[in-house]
This record gives C-alpha cells, sequence and structure tokens, in this order.
C-alpha cells in the first residue's frame, strides 16, 4: 500500500501574524516558517502505518514556491520516503491545489491521501473534501483514530456533538486532526539521511491546471482592537463589574 | 439570482446554527430557498418551513441520507444547485466536510468561514485564526459559502409558511459507510457554541486543580476550555484547547484562570465580547485583551469567586 500525504508551508503557529501596512496581506519576509501542524499528524499517521507493515510507500507531496521544498524536507526526516514538490507562485486557492494533487494522485496512484484538515494560515479547510470530490474518493475528515482493516478504512472522527465513526474502501483520502497522534520530532542522523532522499520537482505550469485565483482578496486588515481593559482589585469588585457594568453573569 | 442554503438538523429538529446560517444567507439575497436532506425528516422540514426568512423549502429522503454522509449528500445539492447563485451552509463540523464537495463539483473556490456579508459576492473572513480580517470577492459564477454562526444572529422562527417542495434523491455512493456516533452526553454547553466558557492553564498545576475550574463552571452553567500547555501537561484532554489548534470560541463571558495567554490561545478566543483574566503574574499578555483582569493567586482567587457567585442568585442555571 502506498500513501501520499500532503504537507503545507505554513507561518509557524508560534509567531504573531501582523498585516502589511498596505493591506495587501500579511508579513511573512524574516519570519519563522514550518510545516502545519496537523499536516505532521498526517506524516505521523503515515510513517505508523509503514512501520506496522501495512504500507509500502509513503510519498510526501507540498504545492508552493520552491521554499516548501524544506517543508517536504522534514516529512523526509520523519519517515517519508520520497517527496514531489509542485512549484508554483503567488496565492494558491485550495481548489487550485486539490486539482494539482488530483495530477499527482493520477500519476502516483496512492491507495490513500492524508493531509492536514486545515492549514493555519488560510484556515480554508477545503482541499482534502474537494480532492476527494475531483477522484470521487470516499472522504474520512477530521481524522482522530485510523485503522486499517484489509482494504477498508475505520475512521474516527471529530464532530461538534462527539465522535462519528465510518468505514470508507480504499483508495480514500483522510484529513488528520491533531487528536489522531503525537508527531515525532526528526532524529540528527535522520535529518542528515532525509538529505540523501530524492524529492522531485514538478512545474505547476507543466501539469495543464488553471491554478489562477477565483477569489479577488480586497484588503487585509487588522482585526479590531479591544478597547483597554482594566485591573481589578478584589475578587468582590471583579464579580460586581461583571454582574452591573458587563451585565454578563 | 437566488440563494440555497443546506439546513443542518438530526432528522426530527433542526440545528440551532441553521437559523444563524438563515440570517448570513438571507443577507446575500432575500430569495432564500432551504433544502433539506434526511430520512424521515418531515418534523424537521416543517420547522424550516416556518422561517420567516425562507421562501421555499426542497425535502429530500432516503435511507442512505440518515446519517448526513458527504458523499452522499454532496450530488444532490450539486443538482439543485444548477437553479442558484449561492449555495451557504454553517461552517460547523457538518458544513467544513461538506461544502467544498460540493464547491469541487461546481468548479467553485468556496469562501469559508464568513462573519459577515458586504455584498452578494464580497464577504469578511478571519484567516490565520482571526490575527487578520480579509476582505475577498468572490468571482466564481455559482458562490459556495459557509458562514459561522456565532457571527450571525439566529433569525425568527415561527410565523412562517414556505411551501415544501419534495425532490429526487440521488444514488448511495457505496464506498462510505456510517458506523455510529457517540454524542458526549453532557449536561454543560458545548465549548464551541456556550455563552460563558471558563479555561485553565498550566498555572492550573495540576489535572486534579481542574476541580476548581469545573466548579466555576458549574455556577455560570459554563463549558470548559483549557490552553494547549494545560493540554500538552495532560491536566485536561485536548478536546478542551481554545487556541488556533484547537477551538475557536466567542461566548459572551470568557474567563482565562491561569493561562499566560500565548498568541496561538489568544487567537482562540479574543473575539469574545466579555474577557476576565486572573493571573499571579501582573505582565502576563492575557492582560492585554483582558476587560477585568484581576492579579492574584488563583488558588486564593477561585475559591473567593465560587462563594461571590454564591451570593448572586441571579446566575443562570
Amino acid at each position: 500500500m502506498k500513501i501520499l500525504v500532503a504537507v503545507k508551508r505554513v507561518i509557524d503557529y508560534n509567531v504573531q501574524v501582523r498585516v502589511k501596512e498596505d493591506n495587501t496581506g500579511v508579513v511573512t519576509e524574516n519570519v519563522k516558517m514550518s510545516t502545519n501542524p496537523p499536516d505532521d499528524n498526517a506524516i505521523e499517521e503515515a510513517v505508523k502505518i509503514k512501520e506496522s507493515g501495512k504500507a509500502t510507500e509513503v510519498v510526501a507531496v507540498s504545492v508552493g514556491e520552491e521554499k516548501a521544498q524544506e517543508t517536504v524536507r522534514k516529512a523526509l526526516a520523519v519517515g517519508a520516503d520520497r517527496g514531489i514538490l509542485i512549484k508554483a507562485d503567488g496565492i494558491l486557492e485550495p481548489l487550485a491545489v486539490s486539482k494539482l494533487l488530483q495530477k499527482i494522485v493520477e500519476k502516483e496512484k496512492p491507495d490513500l491521501v492524508f493531509m492536514g484538515k486545515q492549514a493555519i494560515d488560510d484556515d480554508c479547510n477545503q482541499t482534502g473534501q474537494m480532492l476527494s470530490a475531483l477522484l470521487n474518493w470516499p472522504q474520512a475528515t477530521f481524522a482522530s483514530k485510523i485503522e486499517i482493516k484489509d482494504k477498508k478504512l475505520e475512521v474516527t472522527r471529530e464532530i461538534d456533538e462527539g465522535l462519528e465513526t465510518i468505514e470508507i474502501n480504499i483508495p480514500a483520502i483522510v484529513t488528520c486532526d491533531l487528536r489522531l497522534n503525537e508527531p515525532r520530532y526528526a532524529s540528527l542522523p535522520n535529518i542528515m539521511k532525509a538529505k540523501k532522499k530524492p524529492i522531485e520537482q514538478i512545474n505547476a505550469s507543466d501539469l495543464g491546471v488553471d491554478t489562477s485565483p477565483r477569489i479577488e482578496q480586497i484588503k487585509v486588515e487588522e482585526p479590531p482592537k479591544r478597547k483597554a481593559g482594566i485591573k481589578v482589585k478584589s475578587v468582590a469588585e471583579l464579580v460586581q463589574k461583571l454582574k452591573n457594568e458587563a451585565k454578563v453573569i | 439570482m437566488s440563494v440555497l442554503l443546506v439546513a443542518e438538523h438530526n432528522n426530527k429538529e433542526l440545528k440551532p446554527f441553521t437559523l444563524n446560517a438563515v440570517t448570513a444567507a438571507s443577507q446575500m439575497d432575500t430569495d432564500l430557498h432551504a433544502v433539506i436532506i434526511g430520512n424521515n425528516c418531515g418534523d424537521a422540514a416543517k420547522k424550516l418551513s416556518e422561517l420567516p426568512l425562507v421562501k421555499k423549502v426542497i425535502q429530500v429522503e432516503a435511507a442512505h441520507y440518515e446519517n448526513f454522509v458527504a458523499e452522499n449528500f454532496a450530488p444532490v445539492i450539486v443538482k439543485l444547485a444548477e437553479n442558484y447563485s449561492h449555495v451557504v451552509c454553517s461552517a460547523n463540523t457538518f458544513g467544513k466536510n461538506l461544502m467544498p464537495r460540493i464547491a469541487a463539483s461546481l468548479d467553485t473556490s468556496q469562501v469559508s468561514d464568513i462573519i459577515k456579508v458586504i455584498s452578494a459576492d464580497t464577504f469578511l473572513r478571519p484567516i490565520y485564526a482571526g490575527n487578520a480580517f480579509a476582505t475577498v470577492k468572490s468571482k466564481d459564477p455559482k458562490k459556495c459559502i459557509t458562514i459561522r454562526p456565532t457571527s450571525f444572529d439566529p433569525c425568527e422562527s415561527s410565523g412562517g409558511s414556505a411551501p415544501i417542495e419534495k425532490a429526487e434523491p440521488s444514488e448511495e455512493f457505496n464506498n462510505t459507510k456510517f458506523v455510529k456516533r457517540e454524542e458526549i452526553k453532557s449536561d454543560r454547553p458545548e465549548l464551541g457554541t456556550a455563552r460563558v466558557v471558563v479555561s485553565g492553564g498550566r498555572g492550573m498545576q495540576s489535572g486534579d486543580n481542574f476541580k476548581l475550574i469545573t466548579s466555576v463552571a458549574d455556577k455560570l452553567n459554563a463549558a470548559i476550555g483549557a490552553s494547549r500547555a494545560a493540554v500538552d501537561a495532560g491536566y485536561i484532554s485536548n478536546d478542551h484547547q481554545v487556541g488556533q489548534t484547537g477551538k475557536v470560541v466567542v461566548p459572551d463571558l470568557y474567563i482565562a484562570i491561569g493561562i499566560s495567554g500565548a498568541i496561538q490561545h489568544l487567537a482562540g478566543m479574543k473575539e469574545s465580547k466579555v474577557i476576565v483574566a486572573i493571573n499571579k503574574d501582573g505582565e502576563a499578555p492575557i492582560f492585554s485583551v483582558a476587560d477585568y483582569g484581576l492579579e492574584a493567586d488563583l488558588f486564593e482567587a477561585i475559591p473567593q469567586f465560587i462563594e461571590e457567585l454564591n451570593k448572586l442568585n441571579t446566575i443562570q442555571k
């Protein structure tokens, strides 16, 4: 069984995101970038499945600028066998990314495609579902547990009401929740080894997909600032303020 | 132009957020139709028809719609979408799972999780977990929009009498089977929709001490939240995590106890209407977003807080 894992390079979750002064986007220059957190869970799960003997190959794929290679390389350092970078500049909407991934799926013919449930930059939460629609494959979104049963997966999904379990036939798409597993850290020897693993580079324009944006980003602004609060001196004062001033209790 | 709203329900009743989604959808175009897909969902369809903003209800029923599997829902909505300019539903796990499957089939670039309708094609949506707001304009001929329910008021729920039309179900998707749903049975409100959220952080020092958080939450009929630090330390399970990598909450009152206010936590709660911070470190970043800050040792302050709450008799149960 072969597992394709899609990973995205995003601004690290510990960075205070700042809006550009000209309101065209957020500042990305000289900002720490990392793998989108739930994509780390996706890689971890794929590598665990391979380690259990149920998968033979894990391929990491990313779509983005040249530097997204670092994100693919990190996936290789935690156990993916080889990488693919689809090079594309500018804003890529999930619809475009899923069309590019569809081309890779057609070429690589994986049994499973894993990715994070949502990217923490654009917060769209679309790519996995869109890819499964384009392929007409089953989708298991927000997965917090995956069990492989022959040609099927039993997946537990995080839903607002609690947990839902579904059974899907392979081939299938799974989008991963942070609760799925605990991603490992790359060891130094594995980081060194990952440098020798192959990363195939493909230009998005060679895949015959129109990636031009369908959504015009008119402006990006700071969210409204909260007005300065006050410090209260005692618990009694706090409760009085909440009751009489804020009227929330 | 008209808008098709996808109703969320449990076959008997509408889910409350359907009312918020109706409000949002009606701001895109007042010619608003709602589709309800389910199994034996006549009661819920009737409730939908009573919403004054809804002009027509389309009811689609089949056994394979019983459990809201997106692979079954999407084809029927894609077919109905021929007659509409917009398809809208809530950006909760139901809508997040479903809408992109519809959008991709319509070759539409979806606009997710909007918090404001600026015009029929222009919307405001938070990005970077609310650290920035983007104004975006959809150029696709058919628009697929999910809305953040807490950003829109629920619509009027009675007085309407829209006609209910039946539509043909689509075929069952055989590669996905629903197995079971385990709803968390709790007297507490859900974290994502609670009016009050009480959260604990690393300052709680142990899982056992989280009982203090529970006691406060009991008094205020609140949901229990936690910072990533508290979850990572094992004080509480991670379904309580509030933040960029957890849940984004927008309650009327958010009480942060022993939470320093890491960037990724603030991203998940700073849109709350009123924020209270209780922390012994007066320099903690949480105070920068708090309406009311109390610099105190939580182990002294929380028992006093509970005592003060006991004195009030206006607390909602």
